[in-house]
C-alpha cells in the first residue's frame, strides 16, 4: 500500500508546489513589504511643480493617504496615469506623488501634458526618500491610514479594479477604525 | 562669541575634510578596512531590482544608491549588523543573501539537512533488504 500511496502524495506536493510557482499570474518581481503595520517614514522634500513649495507627508497626519512613486523613464507608470486621474477625480483620498530617479523639469513636463492627479507630487533628490521606503521599482501604490501607519503596498501599475477590490475597503475600513 | 564661531568653523573643515577624505578618487573607502567590510556587506546585498545579482555587481541605480547607502553607514562608523538591519528593515530579508536563521526561514535552512537524513534513511533500508535476499550465484533450494 505504502509503495503507491508514498510516490503519489510526493507527485501531489510536487505539483501544487509547481501551481504557485508557476502561475502566470504571480508576480515574481513583488516582494511583501515589511513596512506594512510600521509608521510610514517621513517624507520632507519639495514640490515638483515649484521648489520653493515643500510636500511633508505629516501635513496628511490624521487622514487616510496614498502616496504614489513614479518616473517619467517608468513605462508602466505611463500606463497607470489614466487610473490616477481617475481616482483623483473621486476624491476619496489625498494622492501624494513621490517621483524617484527622476529629473525636475521631465516630471513637471509629464503632469503639464498628461494632467496631474496629485494633491502633492514630492521630488526625490537623491531616492533617499524611496530607499526609506523599501521602494526598489515603480510604481509603488502605499496605502497609509489614520495612524500615519502604512497598511498596504500594491507593486505594479493602478487600475480602477485594483482600486476597486484593493483600496477602498481598505480605506473604508482604515476610517472606520480610525473614526 | 567670537572664539566659538571660530571653533565651530574649525569643526565644521574637519569634519567635512573626514567625510570628503573617506572617499579616494576611484569611489572606494580610503580606510582599507573599511573597503573590505564594504566589498563583503555589499555582496550579501541582493539587487531587488534584478534579483539575482548582488548590488556590488549590479549597474542599476537602485544598487548605485544603495552602495552609497552603505558607504556612508560605514563611514558613520555603524555595524554590519546595523546596515544588515537597515536593509532588511525596508527591504525585507529577501535582501539579503544569507538570510537570518529565524523560525521564518527554518524550511531554507533545515531542507538540505533533512534531504540528507531522508536519503540516509533510503540508503539504510535498501541496503539492509539487499543484505537479507539470497546472493543470485548461490543454487537456490529445488532448482536443478
Amino acid at each position: 500500500m505504502w509503495k503507491f500511496l508514498l510516490p503519489f502524495a510526493a507527485f501531489i506536493a510536487l505539483a501544487v508546489l509547481f501551481a504557485f510557482g508557476l502561475n502566470p499570474k504571480r508576480d515574481i518581481h513583488a516582494l511583501p513589504s515589511p513596512l506594512i503595520g510600521k509608521a510610514a517614514p517621513a517624507i520632507a522634500l519639495t514640490d515638483v511643480m515649484d521648489p520653493d513649495r515643500p510636500v511633508t507627508n505629516s501635513a496628511f497626519k490624521g487622514q487616510v493617504y496614498i502616496v504614489n512613486v513614479w518616473g517619467t523613464w517608468c513605462e508602466a507608470c505611463r500606463q497607470e496615469h489614466g487610473a490616477l486621474l481617475e481616482i483623483a477625480q473621486q476624491h476619496e483620498v489625498p494622492i501624494i506623488g513621490l517621483v524617484y530617479m527622476d529629473q525636475r523639469d521631465k516630471a513637471k513636463q509629464w503632469l503639464e501634458t498628461l494632467g496631474n492627479p496629485y494633491t502633492a507630487v514630492a521630488f526625490d533628490t537623491d531616492n533617499r526618500t524611496a530607499i526609506n521606503w523599501g521602494v526598489y521599482g515603480a510604481p509603488e501604490t502605499f496605502l497609509v491610514d489614520t495612524q500615519g501607519r502604512i497598511i498596504y503596498k500594491f507593486i505594479s501599475p493602478m487600475t480602477p479594479e485594483v482600486w476597486q477590490r484593493e483600496f477602498l475597503p481598505r480605506i473604508a475600513a482604515a476610517r472606520r477604525a480610525g473614526a | 562669541m567670537k572664539l566659538l564661531v571660530l571653533l565651530f568653523g574649525f569643526a565644521l573643515c574637519v569634519l567635512t575634510a573626514a567625510l570628503t577624505h573617506a572617499l579616494d578618487a576611484n569611489g572606494q573607502l580610503e580606510d582599507p578596512v573599511l573597503q573590505t567590510r564594504f566589498e563583503r556587506i555589499t555582496k550579501d546585498l541582493r539587487c531587488l531590482v534584478c534579483q539575482n545579482e548582488s548590488i556590488a555587481d549590479s549597474n542599476v541605480e537602485l544598487a548605485g544608491d544603495l552602495r552609497r547607502q552603505v558607504q556612508e553607514m560605514l563611514i558613520a562608523g555603524k555595524s554590519d549588523e546595523a546596515i544588515f538591519d537597515f536593509m532588511t528593515e525596508r527591504y525585507g530579508d529577501f535582501v539579503r543573501f544569507n538570510p537570518p536563521l529565524e523560525p521564518k526561514t527554518l524550511l531554507i535552512w533545515g531542507a538540505p539537512f533533512a534531504v540528507l537524513v531522508l536519503g540516509i534513511g533510503i540508503i539504510f533500508r535498501v541496503v539492509r533488504r539487499r543484505s537479507r535476499m539470497p546472493l543470485d550465484d548461490e543454487p537456490t533450494p529445488g532448482s536443478p
